[in-house]
Formats: C-alpha cells, structure tokens, sequence
C-alpha cells in the first residue's frame, strides 16, 4: 500500500485557526500519511519564531461561546452574549477573549500552538510558505522559524495534485 | 496482560494521546506491546481508528470509571 497524502492550505492567522492546520496534521503524520502544508496570506503568522501574539476576535464570530475559564460552575457555564456593537468599542476586548482562550487551552490539557508546530516538524510534516505573501505583508525570511521551504502556487500545486485529501482552510 | 512500555495519557486532550501513542511505538520493535492510559473520552474511537489505519493491532480496550486503558501490539 503506498503511503496516504494529505495537504492543506492555511490561509488565517489567528488563534483559534491555529490549530486546525496543525492538529490535523500531526494526526495524519502519526497515521502514516505524507503531510504538507502551504501557508498563504495570514496563515503566515502561524510560521512566526514568537506566536504569543495570535490573537481571537470574537467581534463577527456568533459561533464563538464566551465563557469565563475560573470561577465555580455556575459561573463558568455562563454564556456572555455581548453585541458586537459594544465589542467593538471597549478598548482591550479582544486581548481579554484571547487571554480567556489560552486558559481555557491550558485548562483543558489542549497543547500550545508552539508544540503543536514542533510536533508537526518532528514527524516531518512539511511546511512551504507562500513567498509571495512573504513580501506582499514585508515580512523576513528571519522573522520565520526554521525548517520552511518558500516557494508560490505551482508547489502547492505538485504536491497537492498527487494529494489523497486537500483542506482549505 | 503483559506489556513492554507504558504511556500515561491521562489529562491529554486530542490528538496528544494518538501523538504520544505513536511516538512510543517507533521506539518498541515488531511484536512488543505498548500499554496506554487516557481519559479522553474520544480515545476509544480514535485509538481504533489508529489501529486500522497503521496495523499496528489494538489487541484490547477497556473503560473503568474515568479512565481508559489500551493495549496496542507494535506492528
């Protein structure tokens, strides 16, 4: 049987779409797939030496339940339904739902974005950032860790047209 | 049952325990069974699903309380 590939295409720099990518593929890794992802416009970030700084918006995300990550249960269960009109006024919101976010993440033996990545690298999931976007936001070849090959669409494309399966995302 | 190498992954939330599974299992040679504790409730479908699609046999699965307990023969 010749070995399963899987590509996937990550597109958004946040924290919550941190993961997607990342969990999927070092899951299909430690399944005996061949995995490659190419990191295109804000999927970059996702690439950066330091990811401390992915942030999640819940301004325009209704999906997104705001739940306090302390407290007793009752407390906890509350869903904090706030309009995005005041959302977007009070200054530091989206700082105060990230930091709810990372405790909820470490609160729920869920692994940092940092490890997830490094898992990924150590079972050799290949990571191709987008050259394009790289000069497009004016980033650094040096503001990226190591181990990256930086190439454009028609890469993606050779691996990604062999490819079992191909996520967007 | 006997075992060659345990791995505690209790508290480990997906994919971890699958992730760590593996790890363990490049280290044990053809035949050598690798014990694993978990309370991801979603462990029991994953840790089959892990075994069909790399061979290495789930040779039994088992819930007790909170906790789960595999045993995985190398493949």
């Amino acid at each position: 049987m010749s070995q399963k590939k899987l590509a996937i295409i990550a597109t958004k720099g946040t924290l919550d779409w941190a993961y997607p990518p990342f969990i999927l593929a070092s899951t299909a890794a430690a399944l005996d797939y061949e995995v490659q992802i190419f990191f295109t416009f804000y999927g970059l970030q996702l690439l950066r030496k330091d990811v401390s700084g992915l942030k999640v918006s819940p301004l325009g995300n209704p999906g997104m339940p705001m739940k306090m990550p302390f407290g007793p249960k009752w407390f906890r269960g509350i869903n904090w339904n706030i309009p995005n009109a005041i959302q977007s006024i009070v200054p530091g919101y989206e700082s105060l739902a990230t930091a709810l976010m990372k405790k909820t993440i470490a609160n729920n033996g869920v692994e940092s974005v940092e490890n997830m990545r490094m898992f990924c690298q150590e079972a050799d999931v290949k990571f191709i950032a987008c050259q394009m976007t790289v000069e497009l936001f004016g980033f650094s070849h040096d503001d990226f860790i190591d181990g990256l090959e930086y190439a454009g669409a028609a890469k993606m494309f050779e691996f990604a047209g062999d490819a079992d399966i191909c996520l967007y995302m | 049952m006997n075992f060659d190498k345990e791995l505690d992954a209790r508290g480990l939330n997906c994919p971890l325990p699958i992730l760590r599974a593996k790890k363990a299992l490049n280290e044990l040679t053809t035949g050598q069974v690798l014990k694993i504790v978990a309370t991801d409730p979603g462990a029991i479908k994953d840790f089959e699903a892990f075994a069909k699609q790399t061979g290495n046999e789930l040779l039994s699965s088992a819930q007790a309380g909170t906790e789960f307990t595999f045993f995985i023969k190398s493949k």
